[in-house]
């Protein structure tokens, strides 16, 4: 399977975009030759700010443009928007809901061997501490283009997390990302593993691999954390009795905390969590993810630990 | 009282002594409305009577009846506490009802205690955690620029806001960005919530600051009407970079218990204080 950058992806979509709508800005922190939004500067030089290394004035800028009527697209990496200008997404586009989109890249610890001070393994907690926001985390290069359209043509203030590594193209041409919605890639009435991000392609091979073992696991691709998909999740609590979720970020306030606050309220099945507890360190994507417990094999243990735990 | 104008700005001429009236109005407003509330920030309110009063009476252009209108110049409230201030002018022009004024803090009130700009028309920004509102303003004038349209942006900061790092963020990238459609003023009033700025955090030398991040820096007597009229006049002829107004007020201006007082940045006047504000402000 072909991998892809997401980032490539975004910088790309973004000009395309900019083609169509001349109300669409980019905004930029001193990154847009990592993050690739430098595509869209160089196709559309002025309507494109590089604002140095100031994050706190890329997010209240970016709102002064939208309160005006555009549409601005403002990145970064993620270990530094919402964290390094959280005042700033809350006071400035949170609570009058702008229409600012905040798009990062080098979500996780897949940024590998910057090390633990660029690894954003809180960011989902963060953006999904803020009312009114959408927040999603793409899986591959075609749920990512997607992402980017509608965020474009949705009202309304948006998270976007992009990893910094290639991700192999998984979901395919014909498939729909509906905000707000989980995507169903596998049927299974077993158990039901619920991913995001980096963790999607992962849970799908965990899912192969239980299928050897008798074992049919539904797999969700939940990359709307926010607004959660709820229904979609409580039918699956009532339907496989279980959940394993699998996400890049700690195991507070990401996607395993956002289910198990629905399930506990409408529907409580035994749970585990296929996520991060501490920070890492500098090393090699694939060596951490091992290390810290977020490949395929994992989530095959925690899927039999769970299937075990609904027996009894 | 108020005036309650609800007319484009445009149509109507004022003079020093009309805007001395407008100024002693919105002085009693704010120092009643704070007591009403029980809570509020009048020293840094009453400071900055005279610049908000000039632009909304005698520099900007802007229409009560359509507070969204696309070519309205944009005034920010950076220093978000001194939302007192604003909803008096505001209500002056009748983009609110006087009589809302004295909600203000209430429950169910438009009128948060530091302004919130999806509830009361004619607030540009929500602000009450400082520093925001220069970068924000950034903003709106790169929007002009791009679709050409000639809205000026105001934007007014406290000078404890100044100790704020975003502040000299945003200096930077205006002076960098040649927002010579973007004006700041500070009210410069020398005292901040803990005390005296020389005592908690000095700023000086401000007016060096600015020119050092490549501003026009005009500084005023900040309660002087011919001194701040002038100096938004001659904003609008400086090309190619962003100017600030540095005006030098002082902090409670108008009641003299409060005049230089740091205790009163924060707290509202009691009943009995209330009474001698309103018999010294006439």
């Amino acid at each position: 399977m072909a991998e892809i950058s997401l980032r490539e992806v975004y910088g790309k979509t973004l000009v395309e975009l900019g083609r169509l709508n001349p109300d669409i800005v980019v905004l930029d922190a001193d990154l847009s030759k990592s993050t690739m939004t430098r595509y869209f500067a160089e196709t559309f030089p002025d309507r494109f700010f590089n604002v140095g290394i100031a994050e706190q004035n890329l997010i209240s800028i970016a709102a002064g443009l939208a309160a005006s009527g555009k549409i601005p697209f403002a990145s970064t990496f993620a270990v530094f928007a919402p964290g390094r200008c959280f005042d700033q997404v809350r006071m400035s586009v949170a609570q009058p809901h702008l229409n600012v989109k905040i798009v990062t890249t080098h979500g996780g610890i897949t940024v590998g061997e910057d090390g633990i001070t660029h690894q954003a393994i809180e960011d989902l907690a963060l953006a999904c501490a803020l009312p009114g926001f959408t927040v999603v985390v793409p899986a591959d290069a075609t749920e990512t283009a997607q992402v980017i359209r509608v965020a474009a043509e949705i009202e309304g203030p948006f998270y976007i997390r992009l990893p910094r590594m290639k991700l192999p193209d998984i979901l395919g041409e014909k498939y729909r990302f509906v905000p707000g919605k989980a995507g169903e890639l596998k049927p299974g009435d077993d158990l039901t593993i619920a991913a995001i991000g980096v963790m999607v392609a992962p849970a799908l091979k965990a899912a192969g691999l239980l299928q050897q073992m008798g074992i049919e696991a539904r797999v969700l691709n939940v990359s709307t954390l926010m607004p959660l998909d709820v229904d979609a999740i409580i039918k699956a609590a009532q339907e496989t009795g279980a959940i394993v979720t699998a996400e890049e970020h700690l195991e507070h306030g990401g996607l395993g905390s956002a289910i198990a606050r629905e399930t506990a309220k409408k529907f409580p099945v035994p749970m585990e969590m296929v996520a991060l507890n501490s920070y890492a360190q500098s090393g090699k994507p694939e060596d951490l993810l091992k290390r810290y417990g977020l490949t395929a094999e994992d989530i095959v243990q925690a899927a039999r630990r769970v299937v075990e735990r609904k027996k009894r | 009282m108020t005036s309650n104008l609800n007319v484009p700005s445009d149509r109507i001429s004022f003079s020093i002594s009309d805007l001395q009236e407008v100024a002693r109005r919105i002085r009693r407003n704010i120092v009643t409305m704070i007591h009403k509330a029980g809570s509020g920030h009048p020293g840094g309110s009453l400071s900055a009577v005279e610049i908000v009063t000039t632009l909304y009476f005698k520099v900007m252009r802007h229409n009560p009846s359509d507070c969204r209108w696309s070519e309205r110049d944009r005034f920010i409230l950076s220093k978000g506490h001194a939302a007192p201030l604003l909803y008096a002018v505001l209500a002056e022009w009748g983009y609110i009802p006087s009589e809302e004024l004295m909600t203000l803090r209430q429950i169910d009130s438009r009128l948060q205690g530091h302004t919130e700009c999806r509830l009361v028309p004619g607030v540009e920004m929500s602000a009450g955690a400082l520093g925001q509102g220069l970068s924000f303003s950034i903003g709106m004038a790169l929007a002009g620029r791009l679709d050409k349209q000639n809205y000026r942006v105001y934007t007014l900061l406290g000078d404890g806001e100044c100790d704020e790092g975003q502040v000299w963020e945003a200096a930077m990238a205006a002076a960098h960005f040649k927002l010579d459609n973007l004006t700041a003023i500070v009210d410069n009033n020398g005292i901040q919530l803990d005390g005296f700025n020389k005592d908690i955090m000095n700023i000086e030398p401000l007016a060096m600051k600015w020119q050092a991040f490549g501003w026009e820096v005009i500084e005023v007597d900040g309660h002087s009407f011919p001194q701040l009229i002038e100096a938004f006049n001659n904003v609008k002829t400086i090309k190619g970079k962003p100017a600030v107004i540095i005006a030098h007020t002082i902090k409670g201006k108008g009641v003299s218990f409060m005049e230089n007082n740091p205790d009163f940045h924060g707290k509202a006047p009691n009943s009995e204080e209330l009474a001698k504000a309103l018999k010294e402000l006439g």
